[in-house]
């Protein structure tokens, strides 16, 4: 059902949000047709055009809240008359809608609530559930935030011109924290029924047939594929992380490597370097490593060095130096991780890479205490088991 | 649709900023001529006002039914609202192109449209 939310529910909305010309209305009707199908669906089995049941339900929705008000007379006979999706296949807004959802005069974690509901069809409480806030806290985030796009007047349009660069990486940027928020609690979290990062990559090759020849698009969509590619291995069998050193590559999906590696080519063919095609090339490195030992960390550590041309970043300097450490040893990587201690001092990983680090340089005592520092620091469970099982062993 | 745009900042004290920095408020001060100038002229401007300063700010508040006038402003902030301007633009894009040229810092608000109320 959630493949068939994914399919439908953007489209849907964005045909809505055209009709009506009110994103509020249309994204509320779209949403209550999600969760009559959540209702109606397991009971009767899923319809044979699922699209068109959804259609007729939003539909019917919205011409019952618009009678109410006279005001909407006019929009209620477009509704009656209009050409939707089952209507017309070919009609897909979701790229405008994208851009309304991801508008930077929303907050940002409004803009990715409202991309899963609008775009991607969540329902509110699965929204709520990924990001660990209760219900009414993420349904208010939301109202909010349609709140603003119907009163400030948030423009339902694909940037042109110059402005399509920033907005896009807003875009981007939305995507890539949903997967981060997936991929990083997938232990955590094993019993939720959607996967955020399995929906961000969707909105992410979405993006890229709804916008081609954007080469950070395919660049994100490549990073996605290959972090994905390794999760059968990322986890073991208690939910715990395991460490990319620790990991059975013989899991990883070398299909998924491939096609990662390819959508890069693709990426680069393009000549638009940017930061995500350059992650995504530190990813295909070490996918493409047979064993840990034979990580290719020169590679690595220049493309980390082309990652802080683009821009200075602290923690892009600290995986920098993880990969130094590799190459050059703990003591050399050791002083670039203490250089950064003054920025990132309440970030969990500078802690947990400088315990590493310590505990090859034999500092075991150190090592614990930046360990205690890291757990102190670190919210998400995963993450915080293997720094207990790291302190206890 | 109309949005007020509140400007950040007043000329207030500028005399006295240092050596550089002067030079610096004034051709942004110039520049905000400029650019009232422009949008004045493509028809975007409803009107707008420069403030003075937040020194010469009286308020006139209300508690428990007693009005009282004192000095200063009843904002209480480190941010000086140094001007406004009501423009009548497409949509938040548009006021958005417009606050950029800006030389400072702008706060978009959308107004109330009450000319629907009417129909009711």
């Amino acid at each position: 059902m959630a493949a068939v939310f994914r399919e439908e529910a953007g489209r849907l909305t964005g045909a809505l949000v055209r009709v009506l010309g009110n994103f509020d209305l249309a994204e509320e009707v779209v949403q209550d047709s999600l969760v009559a199908a959540l209702v109606k669906w397991p009971e009767q089995g899923i319809p044979d055009n699922p699209g068109a049941w959804l259609m007729t339900t939003a539909r019917r929705r919205a011409i019952d809240l618009l009678r109410r008000d006279r005001r909407y007379s006019e929009k209620l006979a477009l509704l009656e008359r209009s050409q939707l999706p089952g209507d017309a296949p070919e009609a897909d807004d979701r790229l405008r809608l994208i851009f309304t959802c991801c508008h930077p005069a929303l907050a940002q974690e409004a803009q990715v609530a409202l991309t899963l509901r609008a775009v991607a069809g969540f329902t509110t409480p699965e929204i709520a559930a990924a990001f660990l806030v209760s219900e009414a806290t993420m349904a208010q985030r939301i109202v909010r935030a349609k709140r603003k796009i119907v009163v400030a007047h948030i423009p339902y349009r694909v940037p042109q011109g110059e402005d399509v660069a920033e907005r896009l990486d807003a875009v981007l940027a939305v995507l890539y924290l949903m997967f981060n928020e997936g991929y990083l609690s997938r232990g955590a979290s094993a019993g939720m029924r959607r996967d955020l990062a399995e929906d961000a990559l969707w909105l992410g090759r979405l993006l890229d047939r709804l916008m081609p020849g954007q080469p950070e698009v395919l660049g994100l969509v490549a990073l996605m594929q290959l972090n994905l590619a390794r999760s059968a291995a990322r986890f073991n069998e208690a939910g715990e992380i395991v460490l990319l050193a620790d990991q059975d590559r013989s899991l990883w999906d070398r299909d998924s490597i491939k096609e990662g590696t390819r959508v890069l080519e693709r990426a680069a063919v393009l000549h638009g370097p940017g930061p995500y095609q350059l992650q995504a090339a530190i990813a295909a490195v070490h996918a493409e490593a047979r064993t840990w030992g034979d990580t290719d960390w020169s590679q690595i550590v220049l493309l980390y060095d082309a990652l802080l041309r683009l821009g200075e970043s602290p923690v892009v300097r600290l995986n920098r130096a993880v990969a130094l450490s590799h190459l050059a040893g703990p003591e050399a990587a050791l002083g670039e991780v203490n250089d950064l201690a003054m920025t990132l001092g309440e970030y969990h990983l500078l802690h947990s890479t400088r315990a590493e680090l310590l505990d090859q340089l034999g500092e075991k005592e150190q090592a614990r205490q930046a360990r205690l520092r890291a757990l102190e620091l670190c919210q998400n469970p995963a993450e915080r088991a293997l720094l207990e099982r790291r302190l206890g062993g | 649709m109309k949005y007020v745009l509140l400007f950040g900042g007043t000329m207030e004290g500028a005399d006295q900023l240092p050596e550089g920095h002067r030079e610096v408020a004034m051709a942004d001060y110039e520049k905000s001529g400029q650019w009232f100038a422009k949008y004045t002229k493509a028809g975007k401007i409803v009107s707008g006002e420069e403030l003075r300063g937040p020194s010469t700010a009286t308020t006139v508040s209300r508690k428990n039914g007693k009005v009282s006038v004192t000095d200063g402003p009843f904002i209480e902030s480190k941010e000086v609202i140094g001007g406004f301007a009501v423009i009548d633009v497409a949509d938040l894009d548009e006021a958005i192109a417009m606050a950029r040229e800006w030389p400072g810092t702008v706060e978009i608000r959308p107004t109330i449209d009450h000319s629907e109320d009417a129909g009711r």
